[in-house]
């Protein structure tokens, strides 16, 4: 079991292995665009058409979204729903939790249909929870803490611009 | 909690404005985003009622600039503070690295800022947080208005435990980056502790 209040550290290696799966799951799903978001409201991984999105924006409202439905499931005395859909009338949007702690978001518009999509979700969810794992071993282990060393005078410099 | 990537090389910290109805957490924040440079900051997100009362949470994002190669990143929220939202509360606490608590100064609310500083307190022992740990601020807001209690007063009923705290007029911005810079210093000097 991850702890969940834990620091999120996110090394190369794995960020690079998140990225891959969102690209698969882009082209794979024929979605315009894929997000992984950390429950918290923090982009992890963008893929397709993300550019034009504003993601910081999208992020925390997904998130938001997420953890206000997942506030109705606990009063409801149900386990977590473990995933949620909106039609549009362009562009639909389809989110999935991931390890309990990620959320994996499609946007897709006609160009496919949202049973190719689920199918291709689950595909990914089980790459991606994998990773994830990993993540989560890491954190295990103590790592280096690249902040151990900053001054003060490095955390004033942040506000003299 | 703190989310440091080392493939872009940032790092992104949850500050969370909390306090009664009114107080002027979402003034805070309006008055942050009009003041900050388009490049360092996102679209401001304000989910609020008809009557522009917060409904489930205000969002800023800010970005500062790099501490050892690191960008640095604020992403700020602000809780409902009407006393039947706080079931939004709970959640917009989850994954908080820093609370500032933002305190309506008037003689009538001072019994909406204790029992508002008490449920902070509660919420966050409810997810695992103890307030006396985590980065934490106090803001006095609305020194302007003709009832405001001297802050002598309100300290001694607010700020127990004497954390840095500041006298503020959210609607001019008097007091208000103070505030922030404050908070934000204490979260990345947590960081240095490794969160
Ligand atoms: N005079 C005065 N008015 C203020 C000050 N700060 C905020 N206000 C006003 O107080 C009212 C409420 O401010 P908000 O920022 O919306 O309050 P809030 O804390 O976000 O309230 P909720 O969303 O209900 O929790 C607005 O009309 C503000 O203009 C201040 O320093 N002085
Ligand atoms: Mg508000």
């Amino acid at each position: 079991m991850t702890n969940l209040s834990a620091q999120l550290v996110m090394y190369e290696e794995e960020v690079r292995q998140i990225q891959a799966v969102a690209d698969r799951l882009q082209q794979d799903s024929r979605a315009r665009a894929i997000l992984v978001v950390d429950k918290n409201g923090q982009l992890i991984a963008a893929s397709g058409s993300a550019s034009d999105l504003d993601t910081t924006s999208l992020s925390s409202l997904v998130a938001g979204n997420v953890a206000a439905t997942g506030g109705i499931a606990k009063l409801i005395e149900e386990d977590e729903f473990h995933g949620q859909f909106h039609e549009g009338k362009g562009i639909s949007v389809h989110m999935t939790i991931v390890g309990r702690r990620v959320i994996l978001v499609v946007l897709f518009d006609k160009s496919t249909t949202h049973g190719l999509v689920r199918l291709r979700v689950k595909k990914a969810s089980v790459e991606l929870a994998a990773v994830l794992e990993e993540v989560a071993k890491k954190a295990e282990s103590p790592q280096v803490n690249v902040f151990a060393e900053i001054t003060d005078q490095d955390i004033d410099n942040l506000f003299n611009d | 909690m703190s989310f440091i990537n080392y493939s872009s090389r940032e790092i992104n910290c949850k500050l969370v404005y909390y306090g009664p109805g009114l107080c002027g957490k979402t003034t805070n924040l309006q008055y942050i985003y009009n003041k900050t440079k388009a490049d360092a900051k996102g679209k401001m997100i304000s989910l609020a009622t008809e009557t522009e009362r917060t409904l489930f949470f205000d969002f800023l994002p800010l970005s500062l600039g790099e501490i050892r190669g690191f960008r640095t990143r604020f992403h700020l929220y602000t809780v409902p503070g009407q006393v039947f939202y706080d079931a939004s509360r709970k959640l917009i606490l989850k994954g908080v690295d820093g609370v500032c608590f933002v305190a309506d100064s008037q003689m009538e609310r001072m019994e909406a800022n204790i029992e508002s500083l008490e449920n902070l307190r509660d919420n966050l022992t409810e997810q695992g947080y103890d307030l006396d740990k985590l980065p934490y601020v106090v803001q006095y807001n609305k020194r302007d208005l003709p009832s405001a209690v001297p802050v002598e007063e309100l300290s001694e009923a607010l700020n127990p435990t004497r954390v840095p705290e500041f006298d503020a007029i959210a609607t001019s911005g008097e007091g208000v980056f103070d505030t922030l810079k404050a908070l934000a210093k204490q979260v990345l000097t947590e960081l240095r502790k490794g969160g």
